[in-house]
């Protein structure tokens, strides 16, 4: 039971993690329509600038400045890549944020170098913050907990209760109106890209320290950043932050149980082959669950695809 | 001409395959087997093996991303699956016995990517666009993903190894020399090419086309968007075998790289950097890119970067790509106005070379100054030989950069100036 509780505080800060970058990746789809592929790459940004801040100056002040730097990197480039591409479709801008994807990582490779790098967690947080039966908590999870919740609570606030929040909803449906009526619209855009962006290098600030600071960090997590999204319905909030708890949950406690196949084919009543070594099935014989838990997210995307193509709380197919 | 052929007393007599349709084939058949005499070394058959594969990847692809409409973001796993199944034959053929000629080969890969392309577009082709390339995306990270998992197909982390030399001899041929293997890929090469082009005229071909301009308007016409897509997808994924096939036979090595998404991601690439809009895009796009990977790599550790770059330029600035900045110039070239654009173009290569060499020289500079073991300061670049240590190197590849970039700002006026000469807006349209 205790494990239990552990692995479910665990799968939250995977999940609140993913959802740092969800929340951004789908409010700027739903408002440009575009899929920023290179989402994830900001959030690699993030890390990096966190570590070369704190290498300097210390985690905290890399924590405010990281994303600023991210999040303004993020508007220049929509003002005068994305904005450009736009104009031919959404499939060159698909491409564009793909091969963006490609350089950044290259671009990384090229400052900081192939291997990882020691970015660590502040000495201030830095000790067990509370025990279950035995299982120490680190208060740095603690913290990340709350960082994430706290991003949500005021995007939602800013979202649906200011006169900002409100144009930005409106201009997500009708952009035409909203220019009509006085509003910057391309501003807007911009300025939203910018937000999403730093969120997700905020995400990379935080998450560097506990996940692994190296050039590989942006295209690991990006691919399931996409899943997360697609599974809960491209372009809706809710379904961002339900679809990220879920995959969260998924990815830890997949590691966590260490369930065989065998174990669950022998209480089929399935026997046993007897020279397994050259079995055609030996794979299927041998499988536990740590090892197919990092496809399971893949698999629940494909299963959601053929059901529900819409995704979990998506209200339709775009 | 076409009057006359359709009237009843000559109808059929028009010949079948009209010469000037057959040429530019009978053309690349004769380049193809002409390569070999002209260079006959063991790298260049090498690097003209990796060509033909990329080149049936890249026009497979683009069947895809040109001609249909999808960008698919997981295309290295029909490549990888037929590159795979046809290792696990080769094997068969050297342990079990089965009898099968080499150069059959490519059939079996492809008709196994065809049974996945047919599998995965299923559910895959339902939707165009964003959707579709998510889809693609997933779908090709769970398949690399299951190859570590599935080891009796996939081979674990090693991969999966055969001898393509063990099977039944062709004519007396065993394939064991890298040019006899040239042939094949090169006739391979040659039938799967003329067979895309085919496919890409017949009425599916055509529709596939509609429907990646206007899904709505082709469905209101009669036909299933998803079926046309479906159809597209199994074609794609038949001719992915084929080049997965021509991979195995080639490096006789298969492991999870030929799966990932780097891969899928580096075929993108090249289709976008030749051109997506022509049939020959791709087949230019391989071959540039594929020098650019091997010469480009011989010198200098960071072709990746500079390929990167080359790629977002492109997407930026010529979504055509490299075709279409070629058949840009048809047009004046038709009109005879060819000659205005040759000065200011002289005026501006001189700058852009040097633009170019100096803004890779910063690169260079820089990333030998961090990498170098420590007591090597000394880099040659260019036949200079100087210390990469200290801001003077950079701060002068830099200026001599920038400079020739300002010259060419300067320059750009009097080509925009020679452009709109050579190309007079039609006053009759």
């Amino acid at each position: 039971m205790s494990l239990f509780a552990v692995n479910i505080l665990d799968g939250l800060v995977t999940g609140l993690l993913l959802f740092m970058l969800c929340s951004g990746l789908t409010l700027i789809f739903s408002m440009m329509g575009v899929l920023n592929f290179a989402h994830a790459s900001f959030y690699m940004l993030g890390a990096y600038f966190g570590y070369q801040i704190s290498a300097y100056v210390g985690f905290w002040p890399g924590l405010i400045f990281a994303p600023i730097i991210v999040g303004v990197a993020g508007a220049l480039i929509e003002r005068y890549g994305l904005r450009r591409v736009h104009q031919f479709g959404h499939v060159p801008e698909l491409i564009f944020t793909f091969g963006l994807a490609l350089l950044i990582e290259e671009l990384v490779q090229f400052i900081w170098g192939k291997s990882q790098k020691a970015y660590e967690a502040p000495l201030a947080l830095d000790f067990p913050a509370f025990a279950i039966a035995g299982n120490s908590f680190p208060a740095y999870k603690v913290f990340m907990i709350f960082m994430a919740m706290g991003i949500f609570l005021v995007l939602l606030y800013i979202l649906t209760k200011t006169r900002i929040g409100m144009i930005i909803q409106a201009a997500l449906s009708y952009p035409a109106t909203v220019q009509n009526l006085g509003h910057n619209v391309p501003l807007v855009f911009m300025g939203v890209f910018g937000v999403g962006t730093a969120m997700a290098g905020l995400a990379g600030v935080i998450a560097g320290p506990v996940l692994g600071t190296f050039p590989g960090m942006a295209f690991q997590l990006g691919s399931i950043v996409f899943v997360t999204i697609v599974v809960g319905g491209l372009g809706s909030l809710w379904g961002a932050l339900v679809a990220s708890l879920l995959i969260g949950w998924l990815q830890t406690f997949a590691a966590a149980y260490n369930v065989g196949m065998s174990d669950l084919l022998i209480a089929l009543g399935f026997e046993k082959p007897l020279d397994l070594a050259n079995s055609a099935l030996r794979d299927l014989w041998s499988l536990t669950l740590p090892q197919v838990g990092p496809i399971l997210p893949y698999l629940l995307m494909v299963l959601i695809l053929i059901m529900r193509p819409q995704g979990l709380l998506g209200k339709r197919e775009t | 001409m076409s009057r006359i052929a359709n009237s009843p007393l000559t109808a059929g007599t028009r010949s079948l395959i009209p010469l000037s349709s057959a040429l530019p084939w009978l053309i690349a058949i004769a380049f193809l087997f002409g390569l070999p005499v002209v260079f006959p070394s063991g790298s260049a058959l090498t690097i003209m093996n990796q060509m033909a594969i990329t080149i049936i990847f890249a026009l497979a692809y683009n069947m895809l991303l040109g001609q249909g409409g999808m960008l698919s973001f997981g295309h290295a796993v029909y490549m990888g699956l037929g590159g795979f199944f046809c290792m696990h034959v080769l094997n068969w053929v050297e342990n079990d016995g089965l009898w099968l000629p080499l150069p059959l080969l490519p059939i079996l890969g492809g008709l196994f990517g065809l049974l996945f392309a047919f599998l995965i577009g299923g559910f895959s082709t339902r939707r165009a666009g964003t959707v579709f390339a998510m889809i693609s995306l997933g779908v090709g990270e769970l398949i690399a993903a299951c190859s570590i998992i599935i080891v009796v197909f996939f081979g674990g982390e090693e991969g999966v190894s055969g001898d393509r030399t063990m099977g039944p001899e062709f004519f007396g041929i065993d394939f064991a020399q890298q040019q006899e293997v040239y042939y094949l890929s090169a006739v391979w090469l040659i039938v799967s090419a003329l067979a895309m082009y085919l496919f890409s005229r017949t009425p599916i071909g055509r529709i596939a086309n509609a429907v990646r301009d206007n899904e709505e308007r082709a469905e209101f016409l009669g036909y299933s968007q998803r079926n046309v897509r479906w159809i597209s997808f199994c074609a794609s994924g038949f001719f992915c075998g084929i080049a997965g096939a021509l991979f195995a036979i080639n490096f006789e090595i298969l492991t999870e790289e030929n799966l990932n998404l780097a891969t899928s991601g580096e075929i993108l690439l090249v289709t976008f950097l030749g051109g997506v809009g022509f049939f020959i895009g791709p087949i230019i796009g391989a071959v540039v890119f594929i020098l650019l990977k091997t010469v480009l790599g011989l010198y200098t550790e960071l072709w990746a970067l500079y390929a990167g770059i080359l790629f977002l330029l492109t997407v930026m600035f010529f979504p055509n790509g490299l075709t279409g900045l070629i058949a840009m110039h048809v047009g004046p070239y038709k009109r005879g106005r060819l000659g205005v654009l040759a000065l200011p173009y002289i005026k501006m290569v001189g700058p852009l070379m040097v633009f170019i060499l100096s803004g890779a020289a910063v690169f260079e500079i820089l990333f030998h100054s961090r990498e170098a073991a420590t007591g090597e300061g000394e880099m040659t670049l260019y036949g200079l030989t100087f210390s990469s240590h200290g801001i003077l190197p950079v701060a002068v590849a830099a200026g001599i950069a920038i400079a020739s970039f300002l010259l060419l700002h300067r320059l750009a006026p009097q080509l925009r100036e020679a452009w709109d000469a050579a190309n007079p807006v039609d006053r009759r349209s």
